[in-house]
């Protein structure tokens, strides 16, 4: 059995398949668990991909999250393998149904031909339906026989971990290792009976129902080797690290979500680094005591989702006019509004880059993947400190909360400690001076003119002194403009991927960056194969140069995003290019169910507009 | 980037105030020239702060001097000093922040009673919780002076404004009995015409080590004529001023007020206007600024010291 959703050459659906004694090798697999929120399915979904991070395999997981407090339901999918896993895959092809519910939820997104399992003490499959092979094992009454009464049914997400080890020929050591490294610290017994379920899992004869077990293909040794082992996290937590290492050392949020646990991970790390985050009264108090910190001569931090970025939308505008640096990140989720808070969506670009009163220019950044959380984080840090202004970072929910592996970035050569730069200010100094971009001048500095500056939010002159004179105004708003382009020329070039000139160029942005791969491999090397070339934003204010000339080279530019199309039928990204390139050939595919782009609907929707 | 450290070497410049250098005088201290209108109760309370910055002889480039929107709230454009303005309402989490992100300043925010209790209420009752060490004078006009009258949080009843012209219909904010609730460690009032009781709240204030408010009302004679002068006895007001404790064991010290009282102090706090003058309330709790630094010296001493290098690197691991 080959995943249909693998698009790495040779893993094609259908193409040949190694079988080696009773073990059928594979290139990757989608598993979806499908079950309720407390029975720790993520955690058997963040075992999985832990353990292909350590077993230098790609992994790339998904998850849904009921919105209501406890319990509901719930599923993690987790797609892993040995190709280059850029999606976690428009089907599964393993479905574990923990309840009836979960079955008949998930049974569509199971596809033709692959495995049903499910808990025959809670599901009946329909009879009549077979195009699943069904495997009934008694998930529950069989964790209970192994742990033993007082477990009751806690460890079934154990027992099930087992049994997948068994399926996939997982490497038990390394399991075992992990499940010890996680639960150890819930003591010796909590151990014990995780590995009873385990084992129990794992000695299970799932063989005989299944007919045969799996093996991923081994890794060819072509790709490049990586100099420094796989680290397994999500978006949030990668976005963190990068913070960190940039030196953001202080900062303020109110919780949202998917947004807080980025701010429960700062408030727990950074005072090991010697710095503090606030939980601040409201999302104002939170953007203004990180401008705060700012100004007192830190790089600071603050964030929150749709609805929170919106009340940080005046203090952002001080930010811009006072030349403050400040890291603002968003995780966008379903909107408007409280929306739907545990769902994706790219919705907020418009209110990131417009949101405010008055002209107010500013540098709006988007990461590609998980990996990339931790280097946006930097480049942010970087372009605040450099050019002294607000930097808001557009993640979003999918990316956030999904795990993948990736290489562990050299710390020793990207980490920076936060100096406080306190050198006197020279007599000539001005804070705002026409095409100069100067650092802010944090209190404590000694101003050698013996005149202290004013930070503030009126209009004002090189000086820092109020102004309502219209010549200040416009050359000011035209001083903050060509600071912002100032920030294009310090950007790296474009990268394109695939075809570098013809029939499509598809363009997105945050986490859309997988399943466009994909879908690009698929449109280049199909029955009619097309040129086709990718270019994922991550420098969506302002753009890195050249952007019309590669329009130029192709017949269309499809830009794929996940928000609505309108009232011209163009997504937030799309509408942007066409009113910067004014290029008729850029044009939309977008969508808003909540749920990151399937490969098939942008292949789908590139086709769409080539033969329109 | 530049990056040296404190130390750097100075040219002439003057190096004025703190331990050793020459003292902080008004004329240091003296910026812009005001642009309130002429008579604004405003002028007394900036002549006064100077007073108390003379008094601290703070150095001066450690002096962060903050506001949010209003008139008063143009405060810090006429102290040369660190500072500026802030939007409307928020001067207290960003001017918390100063204060928590560098012990080594001295950090006094400003505002309006619309600033401070109206758009900011909400921060306010927050920032008196949190307790970080700084200072807030409120100059409270009871009117919008800047926007050019409408009501304010702390109209009277009766007020005729612009947005009340049959006169306000509200409840009016009490401050003191507001910032007694909100848990303010130290909270005071004063009268913009009695220089030398407003100069020594304000002093006070600044000593002390935690969140410290004074509410000083100031006339706005522009919107809000003669709206203090029943506190003021030179227009033949009464002025109620608290006489505090002095723990001499006279049979007069038993009337007096014990400001570590809270009881007391909500007793003073809600008397009818104009009320009383001095300070309400005054006890030491904890600081955030404190309660962080320790949280922080605890939480390194548990990883050693160890570099941001170091602790990312040993994150990374369990990462594998
Ligand atoms: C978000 C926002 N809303 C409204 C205003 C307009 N505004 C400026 S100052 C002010 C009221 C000032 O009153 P107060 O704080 O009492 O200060 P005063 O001018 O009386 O000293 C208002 C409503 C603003 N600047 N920003
Ligand atoms: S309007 Fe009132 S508060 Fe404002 S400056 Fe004039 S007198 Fe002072």
């Amino acid at each position: 059995m080959v995943s249909p959703n693998s698009s790495t050459p040779g893993g094609q659906p259908g193409s040949a398949v190694a079988s080696s004694a009773d073990k059928t090798t594979i290139p990757d697999v989608v598993i979806r668990l499908a079950g309720n929120s407390q029975d720790g399915i993520q955690s058997v979904g963040g075992f999985l991909a832990r353990l292909a991070g350590r077993s230098d395999q790609d992994v790339m997981t998904y998850m849904t999250i009921p919105a209501t407090i406890s319990g509901g339901p719930s599923i993690f999918q987790v797609r892993m393998g040995t190709g280059d896993i850029l999606s976690s895959g428009d089907q599964a092809d393993f479905l574990v149904a923990f309840y009836q519910h979960s079955y008949e939820s998930h049974i569509s997104a199971l596809r033709p031909g692959g495995v049903l399992i499910y808990d025959t003490d809670h599901v009946k499959p329909n009879p009549e339906d077979r195009r699943f092979t069904n495997v009934g094992i008694p998930i529950t009454s069989a964790t209970v026989e192994a742990v033993g009464g007082t477990g009751k049914d806690k460890g079934k997400n154990i027992f099930v971990l087992g049994l997948i080890a068994r399926i996939f020929d997982l490497d038990v050591p390394k399991l075992s290792q992990l499940i010890k490294e996680r639960l150890g610290g819930r003591g010796e017994e909590a151990v014990r009976n995780a590995m009873m379920a385990f084992d129990a899992g794992y000695a299970h004869p799932v063989e005989n129902l299944l007919g045969h077990l799996y093996r991923f293909a081994r890794a060819t040794s072509t790709g490049a080797t990586t100099s420094r082992p796989a680290v397994t996290m999500d978006g949030n937590t990668a976005m963190v690290y990068g913070l960190l290492a940039a030196g953001v050392r202080y900062g303020a949020a109110y919780p949202i979500t998917p947004w807080s646990s980025i701010m429960e991970m700062l408030r727990t790390e950074l005072p090991k680094y010697g710095g503090l985050f606030v939980q601040a009264e409201d999302e104002i108090a939170a953007v203004s005591h990180a401008l705060g910190f700012a100004y007192s001569g830190h790089l600071s931090v603050t964030g929150s989702s749709g609805p929170g970025l919106s009340l940080k939308m005046e203090a952002l505008g001080w930010g811009s006019m006072a030349e403050i640096p400040l890291i603002c990140i968003n995780v966008q989720r379903g909107g408007p509004s409280t929306g739907m808070p545990t769902s994706v969506e790219q919705s907020d670009l418009l209110q990131a880059l417009y949101g405010s009163h008055g002209d107010t220019p500013r540098v709006v950044l988007a990461p590609k993947d998980v990996e990339d959380c931790f280097y946006i984080a930097m480049e942010a840090a970087r372009i605040a400190k450099e050019f002294s202004t607000p930097v808001i970072i557009l993640t979003d929910q999918a990316l956030a909360t999904r795990i993948e592996a990736f290489e562990e970035p050299d710390l020793k050569a990207l980490v920076k400690e936060p100096v406080l730069d306190l050198t006197p200010a020279p007599v000539d100094y001005k804070p705002y001076p026409l095409e100069k971009w100067p650092k802010h001048v944090p209190p404590g500095t000694r101003m050698l003119s013996g005149k202290y500056p004013t930070v503030t939010g009126l209009e004002h002159d090189e000086a820092g002194h109020p102004s309502a004179s219209p010549v200040v105004h416009a050359k000011m708003n035209a001083r903050r403009r060509e600071k912002i382009k100032a920030v294009a020329a310090t950007l790296p070039a474009h990268e394109i991927y695939g075809d570098q000139s013809g029939d499509a160029l598809v363009i997105g942005w945050c986490s859309t960056y997988g399943p466009i791969r994909e879908a690009v491999n698929q449109l280049r090397s199909g029955d009619q194969p097309i040129k086709v070339g990718q270019l994922h934003l991550r420098h969506l204010a302002p753009f890195a140069p050249g952007l019309a000339e590669i329009f130029a080279r192709y017949k269309k530019v499809v830009v794929c995003e996940i928000n609505d199309e309108g009232l011209h039928g163009y997504g937030q990204l799309a509408m942007l290019l066409r009113g910067a390139f004014a290029n008729p050939s850029i044009v939309s595919v977008t969508k808003t169910d909540g749920l990151t782009f399937k490969v098939r609907e942008i292949v789908a929707g590139v086709q769409k507009h080539l033969s329109a | 980037m530049s990056s040296a450290p404190v130390s750097a070497p100075l040219a002439e410049a003057p190096a004025i105030g703190g331990p050793g250098r020459a003292p902080l005088a008004k004329k240091t201290l003296v910026s812009d020239h005001p642009t309130w209108c002429p008579g604004c109760g405003d002028f007394a309370v900036l002549a006064s702060f100077y007073r108390v910055l003379e008094k601290l002889n703070y150095p001066q480039e450690n002096i962060v001097t903050f506001a949010g929107i209003g008139c008063s709230s143009r405060f810090p454009y006429f102290v040369n000093s660190h500072g500026g303005h802030f939007i409307h309402g928020r001067s207290l989490p960003f001017a918390a922040a100063i204060s928590l992100g560098r012990d080594d300043l001295h950090v006094f925010a400003f505002g309006g009673d619309g600033d401070g209790f109206s758009i900011g209420g909400n921060h306010l009752f927050h920032a008196a919780r949190k307790n970080t060490k700084m200072t807030y004078v409120i100059m409270d006009n009871s009117v919008y002076g800047l926007t050019k009258k409408q009501t304010s949080p702390t109209s009277p009843v009766g007020f005729k404004s612009k947005t009340d012209p049959w006169g306000a219909m509200e409840q009016p904010v009490n401050p003191m009995k507001t910032l007694l609730t909100a848990g303010a460690t130290f909270v005071a009032r004063s009268h913009a015409t009695q220089v030398n009781h407003m100069t020594e709240m304000m002093l006070r204030a600044a000593q002390h080590d935690g969140f410290s408010v004074v509410e000083i009302l100031s006339e706005c004679v522009e919107f809000n004529e003669g709206a203090f002068d029943a506190a003021n006895p030179r227009k033949g007001g009464k002025w109620q001023q608290i006489e505090l404790k002095k723990n001499d064991g006279t049979p007069e010290d038993a009337a007096r007020h014990d400001p570590t009282d809270e009881f007391s102090a909500m007793k003073l706090a809600l008397a009818d206007a104009p009320g009383y003058f001095g300070v309400f309330y005054e006890v030491n709790r904890p600081t955030k600024n404190k309660l962080e630094r320790d949280l922080i010296a605890r939480t390194r001493e548990k990883t050693k010291g160890a570099s941001a290098l170091q602790l990312l690197e040993s994150t990374f691991v369990k990462m594998r």
